[in-house]
């Protein structure tokens, strides 16, 4: 055992002595160090991050802030698209960027007043439960911009409210699930599929509701008769994993859609769909549909992905922190649809070849039926 | 415990028990001096040295200049220097004064924040700590709060009443529900024997699905998202502390919910030192069998405690929901049902003790929030520099071994064992 110890010491030792033998950059360090420093100097020590290089010319003086919700912003999905968004807008203007991860509810309204008092000049709130936090934040601070994904604002009896600094971003996700649902009523061999979500708020329904609004219209078209697990439309009830944390959870749910015959799986729930998929790969033939991202590129489970639901939260926040930067800030709500790209199905990837050409046609025709609005999805949780 | 003729009392460490006058300056300073007050400061200091390592070793720079660090090892050293004095400067920035605001209100706000984050820790720390005075480990805190915020929640929207009553009622409303909570796993215990670590455990799990079918019933949704209850009315929310005529134009969250949780300081410090119950209490988390012998009944203090201890955490719930927050959510309780235990564990289950180190966790907590937006230290930092806390405190000896501190109840070795197992209890 002793010698086990000194062995794995001394291999340890030799590893972190190794490691740290590189060369040292030529006076690069000392500038950056020199950089970081003056940077906060000149933003009045507003909060300038140390070590944003990047920061040149006027984009320096502008911060753009994020809050994630408790899912954090490795989360494989929708906090991770609106980082994305950032960082391409980061990269693109030069600006200063702040991010800031919440850990519980309690944690929404301190972040959002932290970021404000720091000098952000907007700050945006990821998710439906930052809706308080971002409203109070916009409603104390008039001169400096907000918006909110995912949701709009309301006052105490739920009625809805504009206010004049602070943008909803939305999603009209139900277009893009409704061809999703379409798909995967095609592709089922079991004639079985499934959906479930995360929490039961608008956000996460309305990708179930086109879902089912799909599978309905696959049914009417071939006179089949595919069943849907885990969510009724009619009666806005279903299956929930009842969080966007616990993985386990939508394992344990997504076996029991498998035990039920269930052989394609849409989990709405940010990192929870990662469970399913954990769940999907222990049983030959099962698919997922992811959300939100591209799950094939994303996620490690490219080879169970039929396909995903897009919900390009990344680009619409990159326009609105652009807006804001060039001082074209309105607080018109953003609505991503099929028409304007915000919202879209993703390529087949591994099954592109397994998807019969007379179906893809058909969600082709559907598409564009939909852009024209010849066909329209509706949703009591549509935006 | 205190009883003479078992220890005799000079020499026992657990003498603040007892009443006597003379000998609490002398106790005192032994506490402060060698015993356990000086642990738990070291434990801290220590907890944040580590986390210090931590911040640096998860700063970017830090870890860039450590790939060179022979070549030019001042680099390294200078990184990791910048790196957690900015994470540190930043936390006590946000946690207690902010030299850098551009007003007054603004520059103490930081410190107002930490007492607003510090209420709950702190009640429930307490229901936690009286529960450890009783041999009792009582990790249901979290289950309490909810269910003590769901009652006063409950009645803060949905009655109608006076203003002052409405409020009044709120708060009671508030600590029956935690009691009840509590009073399960008591009871339980106290007829059937049943372990109180399992039940309250399974309480928590029941207590945090219990909210979120509730948060979907009519009454407590009619918004459209099942995530929210209605504000609670105004005569039933916590006045702030502070008002604006006060101190115009401040944005402070500081409300009564600080009163509500000094005055539970002081009541549990009359409970547990100068009240029947309390010695009862005491006498059966310190030795159950020689308590059951001396004729009380362990039992009924047993079930007792647990009610109080459920009491306290629900009025934890209700300084959330009555002033925080202002409504019903799932996530109302965020974690301050664990950070309790925590913080009971810091303050040795002593109110005093307990209330300080309820304000030192409110603190990190407040802090940590600026710390990460302003630094993009890792939040999970503040977390680890907890947990090393409660680490450091469960082994004494081992903060002992790295300070040198000599072990004060050394040669007193019968009344350290006495004193242990009630800590450990």
């Amino acid at each position: 055992m002793r010698r086990v110890l000194k062995l794995a010491a001394v291999t340890a030792a030799a590893t972190l002595t190794l490691a740290a033998c590189g060369d040292a950059p030529e006076d690069d360090t000392a500038d950056a160090g020199n950089g970081a420093d003056s940077g906060s100097a000149t933003s009045d020590d507003t909060g300038a991050a140390p070590g944003d290089g990047a920061a040149t010319g006027d984009g320096a003086d502008f911060q753009a802030c994020m809050v994630s919700d408790s899912g954090g912003f490795d989360d494989q999905s929708f906090n991770q698209s609106g980082r994305e968004g950032m960082e391409a807008a980061e990269e693109a203007l030069g600006i200063q960027t702040t991010l800031v991860e919440s850990q519980s509810d309690a944690d929404y309204a301190t972040n959002v007043n932290t970021l404000v008092s720091q000098g952000c000049n907007i700050t945006i709130g990821v998710g439906f439960l930052l809706e308080d936090a971002i409203q109070a934040g916009a409603e104390d601070n008039p001169d400096t911009n907000f918006a909110l994904i995912d949701s709009a604002f309301s006052d105490t009896d739920f009625n809805a409210v504009e206010l004049d600094n602070a943008k909803p971003i939305l999603f009209n996700t139900a277009e893009a699930s409704f061809l999703a649902g379409y798909l995967a009523a095609g592709m089922s061999e079991t004639g079985t599929v499934a959906t479930f979500g995360g929490l039961q708020i608008p956000s996460v329904a309305i990708f179930m509701d086109g879902f089912a609004d799909g599978v309905d219209l696959y049914n009417e078209d071939n006179d089949a008769d595919v069943q849907l697990l885990g969510w009724d439309k009619e009666a806005q009830n279903g299956s929930f994993s009842g969080d966007f944390e616990n993985q386990s959870q939508g394992q344990t749910l997504t076996e029991q859609f498998i035990a039920q015959g269930a052989d394609i799986i849409m989990p709405v729930a940010g990192p929870v769909g990662l469970g399913a998929a954990a769940a999907a790969e222990g049983e030959e033939g099962t698919k997922i549909i992811w959300v939100d991202s591209d799950g094939y590129n994303s996620t490690e489970y490219g080879d169970l992905m039929l396909t995903s639901v897009l919900k390009q939260i990344g680009p619409a926040v990159e326009d609105t922190i652009t807006e804001s930067y060039e001082d074209g800030f309105t607080n018109e709500p953003y609505v991503g649809t099929l028409e304007n790209d915000g919202v879209g199905l993703a390529e087949f990837h591994d099954f592109d070849g397994d998807v019969p050409q007379e179906l893809k046609d058909r969600l082709t025709e559907l598409e564009q039926q939909i852009v024209d609005g010849e066909l329209t999805v509706e949703s009591p949780n549509s935006p | 415990m205190s009883d003479p003729s078992v220890t005799p009392p000079v020499t026992s460490p657990s003498a603040e028990d007892g009443p006597r006058r003379s000998q609490l300056s002398d106790d005192l300073m032994r506490r402060v001096l060698g015993g356990n007050v000086m642990i738990s400061v070291l434990a801290v200091v220590l907890a944040l040295v580590i986390g210090g390592f931590l911040i640096a070793f998860a700063d970017e720079e830090v870890r860039e200049a450590a790939t060179y660090f022979f070549s030019r090892p001042a680099d390294l050293l200078s990184a990791a220097w910048q790196a957690v004095s900015e994470a540190y400067v930043a936390l006590f920035r946000g946690a207690i004064f902010d030299w850098q605001a551009a007003t007054f209100v603004g520059q103490v706000r930081p410190l107002t924040e930490s007492v607003v984050f510090a209420v709950p820790l702190v009640l429930a720390g307490l229901g936690i700590a009286v529960g450890f005075r009783a041999g009792l480990f009582n990790i249901g805190a979290q289950g309490q709060i909810i269910l003590g915020a769901i009652f006063a929640s409950y009645i803060g929207f949905a009655w109608d009443l006076p203003v002052g009553l409405h409020l009044l009622l709120a708060v009671l409303g508030g600590a029956v529900g935690g009691a009840v909570w509590g009073a399960i796993p008591g009871g339980l215990k106290a007829r059937f024997g049943a372990n109180e670590v399992i039940v309250t455990i399974m309480l928590n799990y029941i207590a945090v699905y219990l909210i979120s079918y509730i948060l979907k019933q009519p009454v407590f949704n009619p918004g459209r998202s099942g995530q929210r209850s209605p504000n609670v009315a105004d005569s039933a929310t916590y006045p702030l502390l502070i008002p604006d005529w006060l101190v115009p134009g401040n944005n402070f969250r500081l409300h009564w919910g600080v009163v509500v949780a000094l005055l539970a300081t002081v009541f549990v410090w009359w409970l547990l030192e100068r009240s029947t119950i309390g010695f009862e209490l005491r006498a059966a988390g310190a030795n159950p069998h020689a308590a059951r012998t001396a004729g009380m009944s362990v039992g009924r203090t047993i079930f007792i405690t647990m009610v109080i201890a459920g009491g306290l955490a629900g009025l934890a719930g209700t300084a959330q929901v009555l002033g925080t927050e202002g409504a019903l959510t799932a996530g109302v309780a965020a974690s301050y049902g664990f950070d309790a235990i925590t913080v009971a564990l810091l303050g040795r289950s002593r109110p005093l003790g307990t209330l300080v180190a309820g304000l030192l966790f409110g603190a990190l907590k407040a802090g940590g929030f600026l710390m990460q937006s302003l630094t993009q230290t890792p939040i999970d930092i503040v977390l680890v520099v907890q947990s090393v806390i409660v680490l450091l405190i469960a082994a004494p000896p081992l903060v002992r071994a790295v300070f040198r501190v000599p072990d004060p109840t050394k040669p007193r070795r019968r009344s350290g064992a006495t004193r242990t197992k009630e800590v450990a209890a």
